[in-house]
């Protein structure tokens, strides 16, 4: 069952942080998923998030306007 | 209570370099060492306090907040107060204000939050403790909160929804119901410090290098140019100071742990507090990388009408505090 993860984020340096720490968490546990940014204003704003970044993973809104732990992103991907 | 701060500092300059009390080098190297531990310990202590205010009220708390309860014209001011204790980054300020309308919220009441949130913040109020002493901060505090209260209010007033882009009118009229899909953070205080603590760490190196350069500009003022400099061009009596330092300031951007040392310099050589706290306001405020990002959901016109009416409230606040203070 591969996960989709997308992280929301206009491009600020903590939306750059974020999809780092989650790309090597996916690399590092070889975690089953696909990683999509966006960056796109109109469909940031149809998740309805009011802070970036944030991670969605299965469509579900996880974490929102801060940038999280590998542990945590582990954790959240298990 | 920063007495041991200025005996450790005396103790480095006069004794550790051997520097000679009075000279020009040893006073600027003085203010520079006091002030850089002074003020550091000070933004370490607001930035931690406010962390712990922001993570119990997350952004969402306070729209949901506003858009379910009517408050009676209060909604402007527990907006602008939402502002102070939410950190704000500027990518951020298209998808709040978004989120707000689309929460209900009327535009008065998002510009009251959006005109806070910059002014007043967990930095500027640390350094302004730091550099003018409690009472100032205060008066900055409250000031700010006021100024985006009533900012908030005139915009109100004035009917702008005409002037949105075309795509947020189709998401004003294509609302969809709150979605709330998302892991509701619940935690105690001990499972939440971890984070706040990364976030006071990322703040506070963030804004060093600001402080440092800003406070080392300080220091060289401070050493080299005389007592009351500026008091023979900026005086109180002097009735285009105000606007002029404020209209400068607005297309000129920094945050405000660059600006505020140099500004307590000039205050202390002879420009009247009002003047250099318009011109704050000015520069914290309001800039153009916010105008270029607000394109996106406001037109040209509706930008315009936002900058100008703070810009006269920011003026306006000047004037009061260079006649009260």
């Amino acid at each position: 069952m591969t996960k989709v993860i997308q992280v929301l984020g206009t491009g600020c340096p903590k939306c750059q942080s974020m999809t780092n720490v989650v790309k090597e968490v996916v690399s590092n546990y070889k975690i089953d998923a696909t990683i999509e940014k966006v960056e796109d204003i109109m469909k940031i704003m149809e998740f309805n998030v009011m802070t970036t970044p944030a991670l969605v993973i299965d469509g579900v809104i996880t974490i929102k306007g801060r940038v999280p732990s590998k542990e945590e992103v582990l954790a959240l991907l298990k | 209570m920063f007495n041991w701060v200025q005996s450790i500092t005396d103790w480095l300059v006069y004794e550790v370099f051997n520097l000679e009390e009075g000279h020009h080098l040893a006073e600027a190297l003085n203010f520079f060492i006091y002030d850089t531990i002074k003020i550091l310990i000070l933004l370490f202590i607001v930035i931690f306090f406010m962390g712990i205010v922001n993570s119990y009220f997350p952004i969402d708390k306070v729209k949901n907040y506003l858009s379910r309860n009517k408050l009676y014209g209060l909604e402007y001011l527990v907006a602008s107060l939402f502002g102070v204790v939410t950190p704000f980054c500027s990518c951020s300020s298209v998808p709040l204000f978004i989120g707000f309308v689309r929460g209900g919220i009327p535009l008065g009441v998002t510009f009251a939050f959006l005109i806070t949130s910059p002014l007043v913040n967990e930095v500027a109020i640390g350094l302004f403790i730091g550099l003018f002493g409690l009472k100032t901060t205060i008066i900055y505090v409250v000031s700010g909160v006021l100024l985006g209260t009533v900012s908030g209010i005139i915009l109100q007033k004035l009917k702008l929804e005409r002037y949105l882009t075309p795509w947020v009118k189709e998401v004003l009229a294509n609302a969809k119901k709150e979605q709330e899909v998302f892991i509701a953070e619940k935690q105690t205080l001990k499972q939440r410090l971890p984070f706040i603590w990364a976030e006071v760490q990322t703040i506070l190196k963030g804004i060093i290098p600001y402080v440092l350069v800003g406070i080392a500009i300080g220091g060289l003022m401070h050493g080299y140019i005389p007592e009351g400099f500026f008091e023979q061009y900026m005086n109180k009596d002097n009735l285009f100071a105000v606007p002029i330092a404020t209209i400068l300031a607005v297309p000129m951007y920094s945050n405000a742990s660059g600006i505020l040392p140099v500004v307590q310099v000039l205050v202390s050589k002879g420009i009247p507090l009002g003047t250099a706290i318009a011109f704050m306001m000015g520069v914290v405020g309001l800039s153009l990388p916010e105008a270029m990002l607000l394109k996106k959901v406001m037109t040209l016109k509706l930008i315009a009408i936002f900058f100008g009416v703070v810009t006269l409230c920011i003026i306006i606040s000047g004037y009061i505090f260079n006649t009260i203070l």
